[in-house]
């Protein structure tokens, strides 16, 4: 149980800009442990979604290194971090990012499809009613409220049993009530499939529900609560 | 997964969603055009050329000075040619005491192989046509001979040691050659069985052989290929490109306006498959960050789209020939009655030909963009201002430039008119988009003075330059095309027409005196007949080159042969006439009276090696003169009018021997009075050719048709391009007209400066296409048709009209939903 799946050492990220170069993030140093539900929390600019797109491999430090169960991330190249997203990684996104022109169950279909599982039909149509859209099946994004466009996204993220799940501001384009249900089910699915979750958050709610709470400010890591 | 599957997976799912129907559509447009154009202009041509080779009597000609050698008759027959022979020379023929010189032809029995012979049953009846050519023992012979002999049908002749029925006035036979109108020996046509009875046929005589070739098209072909290397000094193969210039010309024409409304359609659709798929782009880009989010490796993201897109160009590649052949089916149907032939099926060569446009029109306009896709940083499933996908440029252009230049040479059969409309094309894609940035400029500069929804639809077009410019070229392309076809295209094609007007002279008189003028005129106006115009004529014999004697011999051209071994007809004039121009040199005037001057006929030029300067001496009457080139002109051979190879300036010519020729226009029904005129003037000749003017004209009337059916689907091409240049800024003005809504704008205001937006681009590229089209127009019509074009008003109204119309209207109800979109679902990202 208590295995480093995510851990990250002297992580820097640097752009350049008109003013010159612009540190986004500096030092940051990071383990988690299989199982654990981490937040990274801070103030707009802080540096939080620069961090969640570094850990997952969707974007290149300027310095320093990532490892995904054991994996050195930035030693893959940009396909290998693909593969490696495909096997072990699941995202939840603020805006949902579902496909528009497939419906609720292709869309949760989508990663088993690319991981070329034969039983993608049945998996989604499973996981889609473990989150309650069960009757919804066949209805587009656009037909969905947001709290039920939320809901196929982690029935997608939970569709290939993950070993770490991120998720940025999951909440943020959801009202109070909406919100709360969709964080309670993402720690209940949590729970029952032993994931760990990182997630990025504004709301101390959601946060205070972690295990633990990483505070980024101007880039650097403060404090671990 | 296998991508293969996956994409065809896609495909469907992309399909179900509204996703592809634009490019889909427009693809199968691109086909469905070509193919149509294809099958029909396959059956049109088989049956336009089957026709034209009645104008031949046979698919081929062997034409020689001496007996066809049995081989190449054995040859023809194992090939599964049909043949038939015609032996041509002239001789003196007999009734009773007066003789005439006539021109001589004896006809096989299979003669003629294509076409009918006209025949009438008395001098200036109406004819008929009939099959096969004269029985043995009787003759067909010219009503010209009739009057010369002062005999009538069922009198006989004696031709060298035979005599012979005349059976049937001869009006037309389907071989004659231009040559024969001018002949001054009128014709006789005889079986070739009685041939040897005449005894006329010597071996040092003057005789020419001909032998008719029919049958398939590809052992026609094969067969000319295996003999034409094999030819004799003296041989030559003729088909219908080589003869009658009338008829070839009005051919060519047909052809290069098809061959023109197909190329024009597919790159019309070009253009729109690469505006849809623009929009697929900007669609997909988010997808295709989820999926490498979700782990799709690059290459799978590009097999995924390549076989997504393969598919896609199949299905519709398939749906675009079936639709092809309907359409053509369809315009069977119209015309069929009117082609007065079964028009022969079509082959498979057109299903190949619409599947690789459809394909090549995908991969070079759409293809290269798409599969940039791969390259959207993933990142953007975070951050949504990442991953705008920067176009490879040079590929993107590079690929659809090349696929227009595959397409341009599969299409064109015409390399002149390949060359033009590529790079016509390419460079009025740079105009529109030079013509839409100045006017954007200009409208920067207006814009101020407006009130408030006319500002901001104005300020629209000028606030996003790149999207503006694409949308105008769009329009701009479109409208154009719809300019052509409906002004250029109906102008030319009145043009063409125009060359031979109803009443087109269909009678010639030649022949008459000097002293006859005065009395012929008086004749015409006692018949209440326009006066025509007299030409004077002076027979010469061309002797000399710059002082060095020719003759038959000097040349290895056959024409230049024909035209050195006989009289040139040369006459004078103080006036150009308008279907001749000057191609270099220059024209004579007043002073000019007398002078020893030319102008030469350039086709006639180039056959004698003639150029400017050259010195002609000439043998007329015993006499002989000396004169220079002074201009080189062309000449419509095609308008029917009397013209002259050589001719001189007043002054030059008039103390030689001259006779008279004019044409003039007869309603068939007022035939008699060719009776009467013989009567009173029985050494003036008549050359009727009314048949050949019928077959012209019949010609260009199906070919217009043809031409209008088929320019049908170049406008719904061009529509199609101003339909996928509005989808193509769609989703930016939903966007926008949410963002503006939440601000505050109001229904009616969103409205209106969409109105006034697409009124303004449609007014602008309306006006950039009307130049474009002028340019098009002009060029096109002067370096392939040789017709004349001026651009009128109607263009220039037109064009402004029609885009600030067209595209207004259409632009609006395109997006019109736009403004009746709750803003919060549109910014939330649904």
């Amino acid at each position: 149980m208590n295995q480093v799946v995510l851990a990250a050492s002297q992580l820097d990220k640097r752009v350049r800009s008109a003013e010159g170069e612009l540190t986004l993030l500096a030092g940051i140093n990071l383990a988690i442990q299989s199982g654990e539900t981490v937040a990274i929390v801070g103030t707009s600019g802080a540096g939080k979604s620069t961090l969640l797109g570094l850990l997952a491999g969707l974007d290149t430090p300027s310095g320093g290194q990532v490892w995904v169960d054991g994996e050195d991330l930035f030693a893959l190249d940009e396909d290998g971090r693909a593969r490696l997203r495909a096997a072990k990684v699941g995202f939840v996104f603020q805006a949902f990012q579902l496909l528009p022109n497939l419906t609720a169950l292709e869309n949760v279909m989508l990663p088993l499809e690319l991981a070329g599982r034969r039983d993608a039909a049945a998996q989604a149509t499973q996981v889609l009613d473990r989150v309650g859209l069960g009757k919804r099946l066949q209805h587009y994004p656009k037909q969905l409220s947001g709290g039920e466009q939320q809901r196929v996204a982690i029935a997608r993220a939970f569709a290939t049993q993950p070993k770490l799940l991120f998720a940025d501001e999951p909440t943020g384009n959801l009202d109070n009530k909406t919100g709360a249900k969709i964080i309670d089910l993402l720690f209940e699915l949590n729970a029952e499939r032993g994931t760990t979750l990182v997630l990025v958050t504004h709301d101390a709610q959601l946060a205070g529900r972690c295990h633990r709470r990483l505070e980024l400010e101007e880039g650097r890591l403060r404090s671990e609560a | 997964m296998n991508a293969l599957l996956m994409g065809l997976r896609q495909l469907r799912r992309d399909w179900r969603a509204g996703e592809l129907t634009v490019l889909a559509l427009a693809l199968t447009l691109a086909v469905a055009c070509v193919s149509s154009v294809n099958f029909f202009t396959d059956r049109i041509h088989l049956a336009l050329e089957s026709q034209a080779n009645d104008l031949l009597g046979g698919d081929l000609v062997l034409a020689s000075s001496n007996p066809v050698p049995a081989a190449f008759k054995t040859r023809a027959t194992q090939l599964g040619v049909h043949l038939a022979e015609t032996v041509e020379f002239p001789s003196m023929v007999l009734a009773g005491e007066r003789t005439q010189l006539a021109a001589l032809k004896a006809v096989s029995e299979a003669y003629p192989l294509r076409g009918h012979a006209r025949i009438a049953h008395a001098l200036f009846a109406p004819d008929e046509p009939i099959a096969g050519g004269p029985p043995p023992g009787k003759v067909w012979v010219h009503g010209r001979l009739l009057s010369e002999l002062g005999i009538e049908v069922g009198a006989t002749v004696t031709v060298g040691a035979a005599t012979l029925q005349v059976d049937a006035v001869l009006a037309s036979e389907p071989d004659q050659s231009e040559g024969m109108l001018f002949n001054l020996a009128p014709r006789l046509m005889m079986n070739l069985a009685d041939l040897p009875a005449t005894g006329l046929v010597q071996p040092a005589s003057r005789v020419r052989y001909r032998l008719l070739m029919a049958g398939e098209a590809a052992a026609i072909q094969s067969f000319r290929q295996e003999w034409q290397p094999r030819l004799q000094p003296g041989e030559q193969l003729v088909d219908v490109k080589d003869a009658r210039p009338q008829v070839r010309t009005a051919l060519d024409r047909g052809e290069k306006f098809l061959g023109l409304a197909a190329l024009v359609s597919v790159l019309l659709a070009g253009a729109a498959v690469a505006l849809a798929a623009r929009r697929f782009v900007s669609r997909h880009l988010d997808n295709c960050a989820v999926m490498r989010c979700l782990g799709a490796e690059q290459r799978f993201i590009n097999r995924l789209y390549l076989s997504q897109m393969l598919w896609l160009g199949l299905l519709a590649s398939m749906l675009g020939v079936l639709l092809g052949y309907l359409a053509q089916g369809g315009l069977v149907i119209v015309l069929g009655p009117l082609a007065g032939v079964e028009l022969p099926p079509p082959g498979a060569r057109p299903v190949l030909w619409g599947m690789l446009t459809g394909m090549i029109t995908l991969i070079g306009f759409a293809l290269p963009p798409i599969l940039q896709l791969a390259g959207v940083p993933t990142l953007r499933v975070l951050r949504r201002d990442m991953g705008r996908v920067r176009p490879n440029t040079v590929l993107a252009y590079g690929t659809a430039l090349g696929a227009m230049l595959i397409l341009v040479i599969l299409q064109a059969r015409d390399i002149t008119l390949a060359a033009i409309v590529f790079f016509g094309l390419l460079l009025i894609v740079l105009l529109l988009g030079l013509l839409s940035l100045l006017l954007l400029r200009l409208l920067r500069s207006l814009k101020t003075r407006a009130d408030d929804t006319w500002r901001f639809g104005l300020m629209n077009i000028g606030r996003r330059p790149a999207q503006s410019v694409i949308q105008m070229v769009g329009f701009g392309i479109g409208l154009m095309a719809l300019l052509l076809l409906a002004v250029v295209r109906s102008d030319l094609l009145d043009e063409w027409e125009g060359r031979l007007p109803a009443d087109a002279p269909n009678r010639f008189l030649i022949n008459i005196q000097p002293d006859q003028l005065p009395a012929v005129r008086q004749f015409f106006a006692g018949e209440g007949i326009a006066a025509p115009k007299f030409f004077p004529m002076v027979r010469a014999r061309l002797i000399a080159i710059n002082g060095k004697a020719v003759n038959e011999e000097s040349f290895a051209n056959q024409h230049a042969r024909q035209m050195v071994s006989r009289e040139f007809n040369l006459s004078w004039a103080s006036e150009l006439q308008a279907d001749n121009q000057i191609i270099s040199g220059r024209w004579w005037n007043e002073n000019d009276h007398g002078r020893a001057w030319l102008s030469v006929e350039q086709g006639l030029a180039k056959d004698l090696g003639l150029a400017m300067g050259d010195t002609l001496t000439y043998s007329a009457g015993g006499q002989e003169f000396s004169a220079g080139i002074v201009s080189l002109r062309s000449v419509e051979w095609d308008s029917f009018k009397p013209n002259f190879f050589v001719l001189a300036p007043p002054g030059l010519l008039e103390e030689f021997p001259a006779s008279y020729i004019t044409a003039f226009y007869l309603p068939s029904e007022r035939y008699t009075v060719l009776n009467d005129l013989i009567q009173q003037f029985p050494n003036i000749t008549v050359l009727d050719v009314a048949a050949i003017l019928d077959q012209v004209r019949r010609i260009i009337e199906r070919v217009t048709l043809a031409v209008e059916y088929v320019f049908i689907f170049t406008v719904l091409a061009g529509l199609m391009v101003m339909y996928a240049a509005i989808y193509a800024t769609l989703d930016e003005r939903i966007r926008e007209a949410a963002i503006l809504r939440t601000l505050g704008a109001r229904r009616g205001q969103l409205l209106g400066s969409l109105v006034v937006e697409y009124v303004g681009l449609g007014f602008l590229s309306g006006l950039a296409a009307a130049i474009s089209a002028g340019v098009v127009g002009v060029v096109v019509a002067q370096r392939v048709f040789e017709l004349t074009y001026v651009p009128g008003p109607t263009l220039w109204l037109g064009g402004m009209l029609l885009g600030a119309v067209g595209v207004g209207l259409a632009g609006t109800l395109g997006t019109r939903f736009v403004v009746d979109q709750p803003p919060l679902r549109t910014l939330r990202g649904d």
